[in-house]
């Protein structure tokens, strides 16, 4: 019974011991270095999967040396948890000396790690969260990904003019989510649409299934959903067994729902749904073509928009530290980086050097069968969309 | 055994300060020292420690087992948030305090129920409590800030001096002294009479009552004061984060604590903080080796440290140690074996 000092103090011995492998700092070394923050484990972890593949991808192209700098990529996984998200970023800040963060797969993720990028001024490249007020939490904030807005107002004027007139909507009960119904109630409603049925879902684990008898019930002509990457799968499968199909709803929404790498699994269900969004596999651009055989070839499954996030954001990162000539500076990168303009996988996007949010081409898709595989099918572009959400202000 | 082999004789004797504890507390100093670059890993660390020695007062010293402790941590994670987002109480110390109390009234309330069942039903009773209080933080949006968290909450200095930096070294300090403070309560309490009631009602409920006990007052006792400890170590989240979001109610955060009394050890106090500080290493060192499939090799720490059995791992850790021990000391280095851990 009384030996608990003792036990204690080898306990002790030991926990110091494990303690002091792992806190060794790691030595700086003469090298550009990236410190890539993303969820690997948990709900999101596809997001983070989609973005360290893409980036394992391009820099398999494009080599591992810039301006005479070797790009080294540590990648740390934090589940999507923002505390989880702070303590990486700092740890990679302080002790690893990153000269830029980049990754984050959700926003409270992206918005914890602002002040540090602030405090560092390290460049925080946002290859994933959507929601429009990232940009304006630090001035050392870059986003690749997309905004909500972007396609949400898209998909409610498209909605409005193709004789769309009750729509009922289904939305994540997050901010991403609020945003996307906020811009699509707004741009749908002036344009004489009526929103008939308002549901918001809880985001972790939801069940559809009640929500989509209800609307089914409301009898609207289509179904605005949002969903983050990843639950699209599931939303489809229930909306087929709860008959809304065969009851002539049509789902319509931002290109969340339909995200590439699952929407093979999806089956008949989803076609002819519309969609706006700013990457579908299917694009039919040369540099596109490439992208997704070469991604293919690599990991065996087709690019979602969150690779191509991933992607463009790398290239920011090898544009941006070409143009300062090796200059590892966070302002001189950031300074760089404002008003970068080139060819993605998407199209054509470029940085807006006011806001440092994405200014891209916006897509109307419908799903359709292509060689018995299901894809977005581009029909209408909508040119250089700069976020809604910024330039209301 | 020549001494008085009496309770009281072993009572004082343990309750005495041990060498071992000593070296502890400077070690956790020495810490801060040590490794100045990684404050935030350390702070968590001293947090998840807090955390984990509130259920060791439970499940070490009163036996009671509970899955849901993240809900008192998720009470004081969300009371300190609210009180510094709109500024009711701006003091972190003060607010510190009250968001303990939010959730040792919740832990007073909750006991009733918890006290009731055995082993079983407590599991349950306290893993729904758990999943009701996050389903009502979600659903309560307009407070909590639902998935999306509090966002916002700017922390003010503590006692007015000592402000919050970016690379947590204020955080650090201002949680490992709480948690000394709060360890020093716990072994004041663990070692007076009411603990060793507590340990009597562990052994022995039945026989604990028949000798004059009163059982299940004692037990709400500890348990409402688990709560306050647990609501301590989720307020120093939110103050050294700055963030409070739905996951601190989340399942995985109670199952943790387990896993960390697992590998250190319950009925000492000192099991929460080494499982603690061993616990998050692994996570460190395998998380950094592989992002992807970290889990898996915790698991299989775990499930090896479950099968071979503390005891033994300790003996073959210290093999060495004991051996150098033997031989320059020129005595017999006893190695202690835990008892009665065997969870």
């Amino acid at each position: 019974m009384f030996v608990a000092d003792r036990k204690l103090a080898w306990s002790l011995l030991g926990a110091a011991a494990i303690g002091a492998l792992a806190l060794m700092p790691a030595r700086a070394e003469e090298t550009f270095k990236i410190g890539l923050i993303v969820p690997m484990t948990g709900g999101q972890a596809s997001t983070g999967k989609q973005i360290d593949n893409a980036i394992k991808l391009y820099m398999k192209q494009h080599g591992d040396t810039v301006a005479g700098k070797k790009i080294e990529v540590i990648l740390k996984d934090d589940g999507a948890l923002p505390d989880k998200t702070k303590t990486a970023a700092q740890e990679l800040i302080v002790n690893e000396k990153v000269n830029v963060i980049a990754g984050f797969g959700v926003t409270p993720a992206a918005l914890a790690a602002a002040p540090l990028a602030t405090q560092g001024k390290i460049p925080e490249v946002v290859m994933a969260a959507g929601t429009s007020i990232i940009t304006e939490k630090s001035p050392y904030i870059v986003r690749t990904s997309f905004t909500l807005p972007q396609s949400s107002t898209i998909i409610g004027d498209w909605a409005v003019k193709n004789g769309i007139k009750k729509v009922a909507t289904l939305t994540s009960d997050y901010a991403p989510g609020n945003d996307a119904l906020a811009a699509f109630k707004e741009h749908f409603t002036a344009g004489g649409g009526e929103i008939v049925e308002e549901v918001k879902v809880p985001l972790a684990n939801p069940d559809f299934a009640p929500f989509l008898q209800r609307m089914k019930d409301a009898k609207p002509d289509a179904v605005f959903v949002f969903v983050p990457a990843g639950q699209g799968g599931n939303f489809m499968k229930q909306y087929a067994e709860r008959g809304l199909d065969k009851a002539g709803i049509k789902v319509i929404g931002p290109g969340d729902v339909m995200d590439d790498d699952l929407l093979n699994g999806m089956g008949d269900a989803a076609l002819g749904a519309v969609t706006a969004h700013i990457y579908s596999a299917a694009h039919p651009s040369q540099a596109n073509k490439d992208f997704v055989a070469a991604y293919k070839k690599e990991f065996n499954q087709r690019p979602g928009f969150m690779a191509v996030g991933g992607y463009d954001g790398i290239n920011l990162i090898y544009e941006a530290l070409k143009k300062t000539g090796g200059n590892a500076d966070g302002d001189k990168l950031i300074e760089a980086m404002k008003g970068m303009k080139w060819e993605s996988p998407r199209g054509p996007i470029s940085i807006d050097p006011d806001t440092r949010d994405i200014v891209q081409n916006v897509y109307v898709r419908k799903v359709e069968k292509v060689d018995g595989e299901l894809y977005n099918v581009e029909f209408e572009t909508f040119k250089d969309v700069k976020d809604p959400g910024k330039t209301k202000k | 055994m020549s001494a008085p082999d009496d309770v009281g004789y072993h009572a004082r004797r343990h309750a005495r300060w041990h060498v071992g504890e000593i070296v502890f507390w400077v070690l956790a100093l020495a810490s801060a020292f040590l490794f100045p670059s990684r404050y935030l890993v350390m702070t968590d660390i001293v947090r998840l420690g807090l955390f984990a020695m509130s259920i060791d007062l439970i499940l070490g010293y009163a036996g009671i087992v509970s899955l849901g402790h993240a809900a008192f941590f998720g009470v004081g994670a969300y009371s300190a948030g609210l009180m510094a987002l709109h500024g009711v109480v701006t003091e972190p110390l003060l607010a510190l305090v009250l968001a303990g109390c939010a959730a040792m009234l919740l832990g007073f309330v909750t006991s009733f129920l918890v006290i009731r069942g055995v082993d079983l039903t407590r599991l349950m009773v306290t893993l729904g409590i758990a999943m009701l209080l996050e389903a009502l933080a979600e659903s309560f949006s307009g407070i909590t800030g639902g998935t999306d968290g509090l966002q916002g909450i700017e922390m003010q200095p503590i006692l007015g001096i000592f402000a919050f930096d970016m690379f947590g070294r204020t955080g650090f300090f201002y949680s490992l002294i709480v948690l000394f403070v709060l360890f020093l309560l716990a072994r004041r309490i663990v070692h007076s009479p009411f603990g060793l009631s507590l340990r009597a009602i562990k052994n022995n409920p039945l026989r604990a009552a028949a000798i004059g006990i009163p059982v299940n007052r004692r037990l709400i006792a500890i348990y409402t004061v688990a709560a306050f400890y647990a609501g301590i170590a989720g307020a120093l989240f939110t103050q050294t984060t700055a963030l409070a979001s739905l996951d601190v109610f989340a399942f995985e955060r109670s199952a943790d604590l387990l896993l960390v009394l697992i590998i250190g050890g319950t009925g000492y106090l000192y099991g929460g903080l080494i499982g603690a500080v061993v616990f998050r290493m692994l996570q460190e060192v395998f998380s950094t080796i592989t992002p992807q499939y970290w889990q898996f090799w915790i698991g299989v720490v775990l499930v090896a440290i479950v099968m071979i059995g503390r005891a033994r791992l300790h003996r073959w850790v210290l093999f060495l140690p004991n051996l150098l021990i033997a031989q320059v000391a020129g005595r017999k280095a006893a190695v202690a074996i835990p008892e009665g851990e065997g969870q």
